[in-house]
């Protein structure tokens, strides 16, 4: 049993697709390419009805596709059943098979597995159940049946069914959107950190592009079946190709920092060479992002209550009808602020000019990040 | 709901619960000598046992036909489906003593299915063959319908996860969809026995002899009067109550292991199928 699955298995699971074409009732992919490398944490980032779980279960084998082939570790898999593939595959909401308690449903892959039931096959189960569970801290759920966990709680569940066959790709859809926040924050941070010790390769489909940005290493944005667009982070939120992918974004600036903190309810976020105030209850290493429309450009430095006042110089202007972006280059960091056409006539700003920038610092959104 | 409600509703309700249990309870109310000596009656035992037995049987086929016919129905889109369904509903619409006379133009003794399977030996026509077939038909809609039901209650990602966990179809319905439908499938069953069990009209024309409990209790009847039939009637009625309940029991232990999902949360769950 063991064999099949060596537990040591570092950088497998990359994945391709080639011209994927999916129908299935209302929902279609049309022409999906797309190259997933071994042990990457791969985004796929799109709106409801994108065609995002669609696109997850072709590649996991439970729909056809019309056209086009998946291939996993560069074998084409596309004519393999689900069972032969090697994927996990956890759902939104926590799918737990309800007739079956905890034990029974993180066994349940092993339990295929292991056709003869004798004491030593059975003692191999055990043992690699309580090790997944220990690592998701979910052992004292064992008797529990599904209908009695919590939405937090059965999605660990579920993760531990899918990561205890040892699968070489990970497939997630939309994993933490059924939960609340605390909880949702806590298991995207267990995610990655599973990722890192695991090494196998993991798609996660989201609608939440904060999420996507926190695991990500790469993100692939789909709409209406189509992929639009394919690159880091910071590229699909700095230059995104398309309007429809500016608008899903939205424009915003969005960077990394060290959270510290600073005496009077603020804390401090480091970011480049600035470190501005910010409202949280997070600690440690997080995102933070900043609509344009909140930041005020002025030539002269402020004197008002605003607490984060940067000096800084236009580096570019970019029109855009009745808003007009303008990035501005602080120490180590760019800052793309919204400004009326109006008040760039008043202002006649150039690119090159110094200028101040400010914000509040609850205009500052901060959110974990879980990548290391 | 207010008293005032709650006592419309009450009455009209309370009406026809005694519209049906009165009737009932006065059958069953025969002098417990008259019982005792009905009980001693071979006759009577005899065919209260076969009448068990077949609808059993019957109730045996369906579920070895019948499930996987409904758990098609439950998961598979197919160009027939309507016509299917339609014709397993109808046995419930026509009238017993004309399923009775189909099956005879299809079973009797010179018909090609009759003589076929007078050469296995098997003979319909006043025989206990006749009796199951006849029960088969008449009540396997209940069956089939509960067992859908239950399959089609079923969260299809769970069969999905079962299948990358390393199911084959093959063993992601025996381990997750069978165990899973199976409250339904026994109520199903249990209401397809007890339905074979009260089966008349089918029987009569199909089988007269070897007599079931009903043919017995009309031939009662029909030959010795109200007096004597009573009796027969009380001990039907007593004996299926007896059975039905407990199988209500089994099935009703089973309950907090079945999967009921809300309409609100299945269209939470399926609704996301983008």
């Amino acid at each position: 049993m063991a064999d099949d699955y060596p537990e040591e298995k570092g950088g497998m699971g990359g994945v391709r697709l080639e011209q994927l074409q999916v129908e299935l009732g209302e929902f279609s992919l049309e022409g999906i390419t797309l190259d997933v490398a071994a042990g990457e944490y791969f985004v796929i980032l799109g709106p409801t009805g994108a065609g995002k779980t669609v696109l997850l279960e072709t590649i996991a084998g439970i729909h056809r596709p019309r056209r086009g082939r998946v291939l996993i570790d560069g074998v084409d898999v596309t004519d393999l059943p689900p069972e032969k593939r090697g994927v996990g595959f956890v759902y939104q909401g926590a799918v737990l098979f309800p007739h079956l308690n905890v034990f029974e449903n993180i066994a349940f892959g092993l339990r295929l597995r292991s056709r003869r039931r004798d004491a030593s096959s059975d003692r191999q189960i055990r043992e690699r159940v309580y090790a997944i569970s220990e690592l998701l801290g979910i052992t004292h759920l064992h008797h529990r049946k599904p209908e009695r966990l919590s939405g937090g709680e059965g999605q660990r569940v579920a993760l531990a069914r899918a990561l205890v066959i040892a699968p070489r790709l990970l497939l997630l859809d939309e994993p933490l959107a059924a939960l609340d926040p605390a909880s949702r924050e806590l298991l995207q941070r267990e995610l990655a950190g599973l990722h890192r010790a695991l090494k196998a390769t993991v798609i996660h489909v989201t609608h939440d592009f904060e999420e996507a940005v926190a695991l990500g290493a790469r993100i692939a944005v789909i709409h209406q079946g189509k992929v639009l667009q394919v690159g880091p982070p910071e590229e699909i939120f700095r230059k995104p190709n398309s309007e429809f992918v500016a608008r899903f974004v939205g424009v915003r600036n969005v960077f990394k920092g060290i959270l510290r903190p600073a005496g009077d309810g603020h804390k401090l976020l480091s970011v480049g060479g600035i470190e501005m105030a910010v409202v949280t209850g997070l600690t440690g290493q997080v995102y933070g992002s900043l609509r344009p429309e909140d930041i005020i450009i002025s030539r002269e430095p402020f004197r008002s209550s605003v607490r984060n006042s940067f000096p800084g110089r236009i580096a570019s202007i970019a029109d855009r009808g009745n808003i007009i972006y303008a990035t501005v280059h602080l120490s180590g960091v760019d800052l793309v602020c919204a400004i009326t056409r109006r008040s760039l006539e008043e202002m006649a700003l150039r690119e090159g000019e110094e200028v101040y920038t400010a914000f509040k610092a609850s205009a500052v959104h901060v959110f974990p990040g879980a990548k290391g | 709901m207010d008293r005032r409600t709650l006592i419309t509703f009450a009455i009209p309700g309370a009406l026809l619960v005694l519209f049906v249990a009165w009737p009932l309870l006065h059958i069953v109310a025969a002098s417990p000598a008259l019982l005792w000596e009905t009980i001693l009656d071979q006759e009577v035992r005899r065919s209260i046992l076969l009448t068990f037995a077949a609808s059993l049987i019957a109730t045996a086929i369906a579920l070895l036909t019948g499930v996987p016919l409904a758990y098609l129905l439950a998961r598979h889109d197919f160009p027939a489906r309507w016509l299917v369904e339609g014709i397993i509903d109808l046995p419930v619409v026509v009238p017993h003593t004309a399923a009775g006379i189909a099956l005879l133009m299809v079973f009797g003794r010179h018909t090609f299915l009759g003589q076929v399977f007078g050469l296995l030996g098997i003979r319909f026509v006043s025989a206990i063959p006749g009796i199951v077939a006849a029960m088969l038909f008449v009540s396997m809609s209940f069956l089939v319908n509960a067992a859908r039901e239950g399959f089609e209650a079923i969260d299809p990602r769970l069969e999905h996860t079962a299948r990358t966990l390393g199911a084959s179809p093959w063993e992601s319905f025996w381990r997750v969809s069978l165990p899973m439908a199976w409250r339904n499938i026994f109520s199903g069953a249990i209401m397809m026995w007890a339905r074979g069990l009260s089966e008349f009209g089918a029987i009569v024309i199909l089988a007269y002899h070897p007599m079931v409990a009903p043919v017995l209790l009309y031939e009662r009847f029909e030959s010795w009067g109200l007096r004597r039939a009573q009796p027969v009637a009380a001990l039907m009625v007593l004996v299926s109550l007896a059975a039905f309940v407990a199988l209500r029991m089994i099935a009703g232990r089973g309950s907090r292991v079945g999967w009921r999902m809300t309409t609100r949360r299945r269209r939470e769950v399926w609704g996301e199928s983008d």
